[in-house]
């Protein structure tokens, strides 16, 4: 099994990833992610140093519009998916606690 | 109506005769949904009432007048929506337990423009959930089956939107395609799946995997279908600020030019090690039809072909960890402890591939063989008009034959990814059966060469005919 990933790497990630994970879990993705990574090693055999990095296909660039104001939604449609909500406001959890 | 196996042309035109009404077109899906749909599972929302009230309204208007068929060219056609495509006031949930109950509220602008056209919405259809997968086994709403062989996969990630139009429980559906998601589908079930060139059609509405991947295609049972569909959905949409300005043609006006002097290129390193040697038969077969047709085929090379999958796993599961960053359940939605393996597996992959000391040696170097591999298509692009190859590597596989192993299922796409890494458009259609099990094949162009594709494919299709075989889960319905 490729060791490319430490179990502390993985809960890293998860932790950054913003989700929880078992133990079992942990172990599973270490195996899994360390294999694909591994298979990802192919790209270091491609010579890429005077290759510009490309972020999209079709190469638009500053794709604006007039900065007016449009209809939109209205709070109660924004609103409507939240489970928490008080005040016409979403409710989150406390970053300060008193 | 025994034969579900309509097209849009063919109803379009007994609507207009007035052989048959909306209501009519609406109750056949519905029955086929009621026959089929427990064991296949390409729903995850059925519009039975909304479809049925929408096929009323639209008989009244063709009554009233027959001419409206020309302005609103899907009135009442009944077409499947990919659960990936926001559609207001229904449940719209990636087939995802997190957006399990998120009810938009709005349209996507592919199923704005849809609706206007006058097309009725039968239901939402199953994927892979977020779109992550190749086979439709990823969906937390249950696997859907192939219609050809329920033991085998459909393909994904759009595996409810092929299921359905396969068995005329739509005439046509949407679908997303990132890495291969419409047309692997397409390959499995017998269909054409279009894959337009990035940004020919808005995404905005979307629920959005890989933002710089990301297409919004189609499937239809034939290719004159499929170019009907993307002259409702392409086009300028300032909500998406990838989509440029550019004309959308009258996909339909040249579609029966046929392809003498067209110049098709054969990638030599799309037919890869271990490929099937059916689907290498198949593929050869349909290489010597289109000479016959009258197109000059020869080789080119893609040569940076082999590193494309690898550039491709990196560069979308980092921007599937930034798009899937916003499901945290404050808005809409449930928490991230009901992401399922596979969205889990994606997102931890792209976090570290984004991650400070690594972003150089994954994504930053996987962006500049993105950039290799464009340039590889553009010098083919030179010496020919179109690519044609296969689609997948294999003819359909079994359900839980690659699920052990992602890496084993990523490699379904390796064939798939060179067109949304390079932005080009890519149509799949059928080409073939292995033991009645469908396999396709793809043709690629230059960006905004939809016209040369449709006209390619519509060229094998009338040909070959593929398209009036059926599944035999037919036959045994009498």
């Amino acid at each position: 099994m490729t060791s490319k990933l430490s179990g502390q790497e993985v809960k890293h990630v998860a932790k950054l990833a913003n989700f929880p994970l078992t133990e079992g879990e942990t172990e599973k993705f270490r195996q899994q992610l360390s294999e694909i990574l591994e298979y990802a090693e192919i790209l270091k055999k491609v010579k890429t140093e005077d290759v510009k990095p490309s972020s999209q296909g079709v190469n638009l660039e500053n794709a604006f519009r007039e900065d007016k104001a449009e209809p939109s939604l209205s709070p109660e449609e924004v609103l409507s998916g939240a489970k928490d909500k008080q005040d016409g406001m979403f409710k989150v959890k406390a970053i300060f606690e008193e | 109506m025994k034969n579900p196996n309509f097209t849009i042309e063919e109803v379009r035109d007994k609507l207009f005769q007035g052989e048959i009404s909306a209501v009519e077109v609406v109750k056949n899906c519905l029955e086929q949904i009621k026959k089929f749909d427990k064991e296949i599972n390409a729903f995850i929302t059925v519009l039975e009432k909304e479809a049925l009230d929408e096929a009323r309204e639209a008989d009244k208007e063709i009554v009233k007048n027959k001419g409206i068929l020309k302005d609103k060219p899907l009135l009442g056609i009944p077409i499947g929506i990919k659960d990936l495509f926001c559609t207001k006031g229904v449940r719209t949930t990636a087939a995802s337990k997190v957006l399990e109950d998120y009810i938009p509220v709005y349209d996507a602008t592919s199923v704005d423009r849809l609706r206007r056209a006058g097309a009725i919405f039968i239901g939402k259809n199953n994927l892979d959930a977020w779109a992550h997968g190749s086979s439709g086994e990823n969906s937390d709403f249950g696997s859907t089956k192939n219609p050809w062989n329920i033991q085998y996969v459909p393909g994904g990630s759009s595996s409810g939107s092929a299921a359905a139009v396969c068995l005329g429980m739509a005439l046509a559906a949407t679908g997303t395609d990132t890495g291969g998601s419409i047309r692997l589908p397409a390959s499995f079930c017998n269909l054409v799946g279009l894959k337009p060139t990035y940004g020919r059609v808005s995404r905005y509405g979307v629920i959005s995997m890989a933002s710089s991947l990301d297409t919004i295609g189609h499937f239809t049972r034939t290719v004159a279908d499929s170019a009907l569909f993307l002259g409702v959905t392409a086009g300028f949409d300032g909500k998406d600020s990838a989509c440029p300005d550019f004309p959308v043609p009258d996909y339909l006006s040249n579609i029966k030019t046929g392809i003498g002097g067209v110049r098709i290129g054969i990638p030599k390193e799309y037919l890869v090690e271990g490929m099937n040697t059916n689907v290498k038969t198949i593929f050869e077969e349909s290489v010597n039809k289109l000479q016959l047709l009258g197109a000059e085929v020869k080789e080119v090379s893609l040569p940076n072909t082999e590193y494309a999958n690898a550039a491709y796993y990196l560069i979308q599961t980092s921007e599937v960890s930034s798009n899937l960053a916003r499901y945290t359940g404050i808005r809409y939605g449930n928490g991230r402890e009901r992401f399922g393996e596979e969205a889990k597996r994606r997102i931890m992959l792209g976090t570290y591939a984004l991650s400070s000391g690594y972003y150089d040696q994954y994504y930053l170097k996987a962006q500049k063989v993105r950039t290799l591999i464009q340039q590889d298509f553009k010098k083919a692009f030179l010496e020919c008009d179109i690519l044609v190859s296969p689609v997948s590597p294999t003819p359909p596989f079994k359900l839980g034959e690659k699920t052990s192993d992602p890496l084993m299922m990523y490699l379904s796409d390796i064939l798939t990814v060179t067109a949304n890494l390079a932005g080009i458009p890519a149509l799949s259609v059928p080409a073939g059966f292995i033991d009645d099990l469908p396999v396709g094949i793809q043709f690629l162009g230059p960006q905004f060469s939809e016209e040369l594709l449709f006209r390619t494919g519509f060229a094998f299709e009338q040909n070959t005919k593929y398209f009036l075989k059926q599944p035999v889960i037919f036959e045994n319905e009498e």
